[in-house]
């Protein structure tokens, strides 16, 4: 199921990671996150060089309909932010996994990465989140 | 499961996300309410609204009647033309807002909201019991809103020839019934366009003839950021039960003259109305990022000078926008508490946005 990339690891919080394999990940949010929060307008992203602990607050994405929280997935340093959300924060709706991610963080603890969802568990999560 | 309009199916078909509204199951958009509120504005798209409560009351003490139960005066009517008023209980506080229409002697109908429907039929028939009139609920009828610079053109294309004759003078604020339909020309988004009452069995085809006709459908997503930038009142945000007319902005339809017109709640409206310390609406727009939402509470400095009452995004101005119940001496500047933050918003005369473009005066000092 496109919504839910099997090659992806997940947060509880509907936060999704992808392993750049160069000891940096790439954070977004869901497909069904998205998808409760409707048309995003605001999208405010952590300061390059922040140091994060998990299920830390670190930036806030903002739809016509409510804003939530996004929380850090793992212990780490932000080294890159998505500039294109200041303009167009459209692209965390059309492109949740793709154009619409969030932020990078430089992360040390492989085992905390493994240690997060997969595709499956996320799936039960979501199924649990419609009823 | 909810209630459902004659339009349901065609909503899912269309692929709607459905909410529940007032125990109606609604479509609140169809992909994306932005998109959908930009297309009313630049172009023509169409709300199903038959959740809203038609009611015709008619008999020979009907004009008597409404001169009573509404803060408006019918008696500004002539045949076809449309009345935006307040219903009143006895302490002046709003109890609807409705539209009436003269239709013709001893005949009017009357549109009112959906979530109110229970309350104000039994109000209706309360208040009525003294006079010579049927109230008749019509529940048969589809009706569908068509909103947007190109929203009367495109209707016409697809009306029957009988029914383009009767509608090509209607006026803004009139209304006409053109063969099995009811045509008015008004609206809850600022833009030109007609309200239409479609018999049911002909809603579908008709909702799905305006589709092809390059009517985009638009959910109450994008009614609720239109109506906001319109500067329009949505009942139970901006005024309820415990609201007079005079502090939501709605002074302006409450018909005082001829000094001798009893409406309902009158006595209680005069004794407030020279009231210095009554609070008012006013219109916000936030500077800073960020979403305005009801019952933040709006600051003259440290001093809380009252709350918002209905806060969104405007996807015209790019900002977010709100109508707010304040002290009277709330005019320029203002801040708002937003998610424990004060941000700094400018208090303006409300509507926000007219033919696509901003269009708001200030509000001036004393």
């Amino acid at each position: 199921m496109s919504e839910i990339p099997p090659q992806l690891k997940y947060t509880k919080s509907h936060e999704w990671v992808e392993d750049e394999g160069d000891g940096t990940v790439k954070v977004g949010i869901t497909h069904h996150a998205q998808d409760l929060l409707g048309d995003m307008v605001f999208v405010e992203l952590p300061e390059v060089g922040r140091e994060l602990s998990p299920e830390e607050e670190c930036a806030v994405v903002e739809s016509v309909k409510a804003a939530s929280d996004v929380y850090a997935p793992l212990a780490g340093v932000v080294v890159a932010v998505n500039e294109a959300l200041v303009e167009s924060p459209e692209l965390v709706n059309r492109d949740p996994y793709g154009d619409g991610w969030l932020f990078r963080l430089r992360v040390e603890s492989r085992s905390e990465l493994e240690a997060l969802e997969d595709a499956a568990g996320y799936e039960e999560i979501v199924n649990e989140d419609e009823h | 499961m909810g209630n459902r309009t004659p339009l349901f199916e065609a909503h899912k078909r269309l692929g709607a996300k459905i909410v529940d509204f007032a125990g109606w199951e609604m479509p609140l958009h169809y992909g994306s309410q932005l998109d959908e509120h930009n297309r009313v504005r630049a172009d023509a798209g169409m709300f199903d609204v038959s959740h809203m409560t038609v009611v015709d009351v008619e008999g020979p003490q009907v004009r008597e009647f409404l001169r009573t139960l509404l803060a408006n005066d019918v008696d500004r009517l002539v045949p076809g033309k449309a009345l935006y008023s307040c219903m009143l209980n006895q302490e002046g506080g709003v109890l609807d807002d409705l539209i009436a229409y003269f239709l013709g002697e001893g005949c009017y109908r009357i549109i009112v909201n959906a979530a109110t429907r229970a309350k104000d039929l039994a109000w209706m028939r309360r208040q009525s019991e003294s006079f010579a009139l049927d109230l008749h609920e019509r529940t048969d009828p589809a009706l569908i809103a068509v909103q947007g610079p190109q929203a009367r053109s495109k209707v016409h294309v697809i009306l029957r020839d009988a029914e383009r004759a009767a509608v090509a003078a209607l006026k803004p604020f009139h209304a006409t019934q053109a063969d099995g339909l009811f045509i008015s020309r008004t609206g809850y988004t600022g833009e030109d366009g007609y309200e239409i009452l479609v018999p049911r069995d002909r809603a579908e085809s008709f909702w799905m003839a305006l589709y092809d006709a390059g009517v985009a459908p638009i959910g109450l997503g994008a009614r609720d950021t239109l109506r906001l930038e319109a500067g329009m009142a949505l009942y139970g945000t901006d005024m309820d039960e415990s609201i007079s007319p005079l502090e939501c902005g709605l002074a302006w339809t409450v018909a005082w003259a001829p000094e001798d017109r009893e409406f309902i709640g009158r006595k209680a409206l005069e004794a407030r109305r020279d009231d210095p310390s009554l609070p008012k609406l006013v219109g916000l727009i936030l500077t800073d990022r960020g979403v305005l939402r009801g019952h933040q509470r709006v600051y003259l400095g440290e001093r809380d000078v009252g709350e918002i009452t209905s806060g969104s995004f405007s996807p015209v101005l790019g900002h977010s926008i709100a109508m707010a119940r304040v002290a009277p001496e709330v005019h320029d500047r203002c801040t708002v508490e937003v998610r424990s933050k004060q941000l700094a918003a400018t208090v303006v005369i409300p509507p926000f946005v007219r033919h696509g473009r901003a269009c708001y005066k200030g509000v001036p000092a004393g």
